[in-house]
């Protein structure tokens, strides 16, 4: 489903040149503006964000509930806003429930937290399968979960943004957050992994 | 619409294929792909409901047969061309041949990083009280509209229950089509996996939605 397109006289990348040609010689956009986005997703928003979210919320129990009850302001006191984050949601693995998240319509994706969403978030088969046969699609990240685990998947259907909370990695007690945001992927604040178990 | 976005439950797509350490572009395209289309939206003339429904509209197979960049860029020309900023003449040159439409507004890079840290919220005051609270039984609607909607097929017709009362937000289906934002009270509503994939459902499954309030029916 996803093509590589590498080669500049690929026509796709033409298509797109030519478009942003038009638009600039028109005055209506700011080619360096386009730099200025790639840059921001591609330096400065991404899960780094999220994994600090998660890493104090395991270590801050106040920040935890604030975390639950209030994500948008909670996360936004780390400095971490705007586009694609403005109405979050934060929902917390527990023993017995993981959380999955997917949109099955789009491709919303939280991203003041997470950054831009991998192609495979984005493709038909995650998004056709992760509601109907979640198990099977976790068995593709290589995550097994034990028969009884409850599984609950949101389907991210209008503008709120959902962002899993991991449990703790056992074997973590009196670590840094700095250090344990290293063990939260992105994944694992999809839901399509675990927290990382420390080495 | 009951277009190819709409993918809850649809089958034969084969396995997810997750890329080990995945680049956030996979080429420079892509980056100029994402660049445009943020920034043609930035001009004010649609709303993200507007350009979500240009993506559903490609025909099917030109849906499936696209990565997401490639969805992106294919209704961005739709938008262009509706709106009056670029022409088919203008993209069959690869150069600005026509005039354009004025856009209330250009995006520049030094206003970038305040744009993107303010998003776009779609949250709304809202007059009327809430319909439905926590607790609730609520089924939802079985209906097909032509036009776009955000309740998806395998969710039509279901009972399931209202877990959270979210705000008021942005109707699409009416914005999508420039007929106003309309704001609803938005829910989530939860349901078991065997009320909307009956038998043999996964057991341990819930699955829930963002409903907006018209989307449901008390149980």
């Amino acid at each position: 489903m996803s093509h590589d397109h590498d080669n500049e006289l690929d026509p796709f990348a033409a298509r797109v040149r030519a478009l942003e040609t038009i638009l600039t010689q028109k005055g209506l956009i700011d080619p360096a503006a386009i730099d200025v986005i790639v840059d921001t997703y591609e330096t400065k928003i991404g899960p780094r964000n999220g994994a600090k979210v998660v890493a104090k919320a395991w270590v801050e129990p106040d920040f935890a509930v604030w975390l639950k009850r209030d994500a948008t302001a909670a996360i936004g006191s780390l400095g971490y806003t705007g586009r694609q984050g403005e109405h979050m949601q934060a929902v917390f693995n527990t023993a017995d429930t993981h959380n999955l998240v997917v949109c099955t319509l789009c491709s919303c994706y939280p991203w003041s937290v997470l950054g831009l969403p991998p192609v495979w978030y984005k493709a038909p088969p995650y998004r056709s399968r992760a509601v109907i046969d979640p198990r099977g699609v976790l068995e593709e990240f290589g995550l097994t979960l034990p028969a009884t685990t409850r599984i609950r998947v949101w389907d991210s259907t209008a503008e709120l943004r959902y962002l899993v909370v991991p449990m703790r990695p056992k074997g973590t007690e009196g670590w840094s957050e700095e250090r344990l945001a290293d063990l939260v992927t992105r994944d694992a604040m999809i839901g399509t992994g675990l927290a990382r178990e420390p080495a | 619409m009951n277009g190819p976005q709409d993918l809850g439950g649809q089958m034969a797509f084969g396995p997810v294929a997750p890329e080990k350490d995945e680049p956030c572009f996979h080429a420079d395209w892509e980056r100029r792909a994402l660049g445009v289309t943020l920034c043609a939206g930035a001009m004010g003339a649609w709303t993200i409901d507007e350009s979500r429904h240009a993506r559903e509209s490609l025909h099917p197979a030109d849906y499936y047969g696209s990565s997401y960049y490639e969805i992106w860029i294919k209704a961005l020309e739709t938008l262009l061309k509706r709106h009056g900023f670029v022409s088919d003449r203008d993209l069959a040159a690869g150069k600005a041949v026509d005039p354009a439409a004025m856009p209330k507004r250009v995006l520049k890079a030094e206003n970038v990083p305040d744009v993107l840290a303010k998003g776009g919220p779609c949250d709304r005051p809202i007059a009327t009280p809430a319909r439905f609270k926590a607790g609730d039984l609520v089924r939802t609607k079985n209906f097909h509209p032509a036009g776009h909607t955000r309740l998806p097929r395998y969710a039509r017709g279901k009972q399931g229950a209202v877990e959270a009362v979210r705000a008021g937000f942005v109707f699409p289906d009416t914005n999508a089509h420039g007929q106003g934002e309309n704001p609803q009270w938005v829910y989530t509503v939860v349901f078991d996996g065997a009320e909307i994939w009956g038998e043999g459902a996964d057991p341990t499954l819930s699955v829930s939605i963002d409903a907006w309030e018209s989307y449901l029916e008390p149980a």
